[in-house]
């Protein structure tokens, strides 16, 4: 690891299966549902992604790296300006690994980021209610506000 | 997830200092930590092994080196469940009325 790029690993246990997990992270109207935002490819390796909010526009994108359903997912990540300039993307490596007890553990690793960047400290605060949001849902059908903001930081 | 585990893992303020130490600098061996804590490194590999027990410490490998890595998903669950359900407005109201009087 370099020492001006950031990792962050986000691991969170999921009473679901993994062929769930990974639809929810790669099919647009599961996306929607948790994550307010969806995540469109075609998911071949190569192939660029697009993660998109309601209002239709890119939010993030990328290329897909490295797609094995359902248990590893990676794809580059870059704002949009950043797109056409490989040195500027993040990576986001998603493993889906299978536990007793009808359980699976979702580890989210985003590396390569820029130290200090706007996209840094927006994906630390991001992944983890989207996470938590992902959980909610799939265990219990009912996602969390993915765009609420602590009280006390108002 | 095990909540219990976590609210274990909090309990306690030297496993407190090293999620502020990872939450300042994401990512450290065993012997960077240690070098913040006046602590034997068999003391904190018991503290962060209570913290990878509540999921709130995750570790990689990079060639010969294990690196800890906060895991805030856990600590965002408890907070939904325990803080964000109960009367958010008012606890909001305390916590201005406390850094009012605090002067902060």
């Amino acid at each position: 690891m370099s020492a001006e790029k950031l990792t962050f690993v986000y691991v969170t246990y999921i009473v679901s299966t993994p062929e769930k997990v990974f639809e929810a992270i790669t099919r647009p109207e599961i996306a929607r549902r948790y994550w307010a935002h969806e995540n469109r490819s075609d998911w071949k390796p190569g192939s660029t992604w697009e993660h998109v909010g309601a209002e239709g526009s890119a939010k993030v994108m990328g290329n897909v790296i490295e797609c094995t359903p359902p248990t590893r997912l990676v794809i580059s990540w870059a704002s949009p300006a950043s797109f056409s300039d490989p040195a500027k993307h993040s990576r986001v490596t998603f493993d889906v690994t299978s536990y007793d007890g009808g359980m699976v553990r979702l580890t989210v690793t985003h590396d390569e980021l820029e130290t200090g960047s706007a996209m840094a400290a927006g994906i630390s605060k991001g992944w983890p209610i989207v996470l938590s949001s992902l959980k909610s849902f799939l265990e219990t059908g009912e996602p969390l506000n993915v765009f609420a903001k602590p009280k006390e930081a108002a | 997830m095990d909540a219990d585990k976590v609210f274990k893992a909090l309990g306690d303020a030297t496993r407190r200092k090293l999620l502020d130490l990872l939450y300042e600098k994401n990512g450290q061996t065993l012997g960077e930590l240690c070098g913040h804590l006046d602590m034997a490194r068999q003391s904190a590999t018991q503290h962060l092994g209570i913290l990878e027990e509540a999921n709130l410490v995750t570790t990689l490998r990079r060639g010969r080196e294990k690196l800890h890595f906060i895991n805030p998903v856990p600590l965002h669950e408890v907070y939904e469940r325990w803080v964000r359900k109960f009367e958010r407005e008012r606890l909001s109201l305390l916590h201005d009325l406390k850094t009012e009087l605090e002067g902060e």
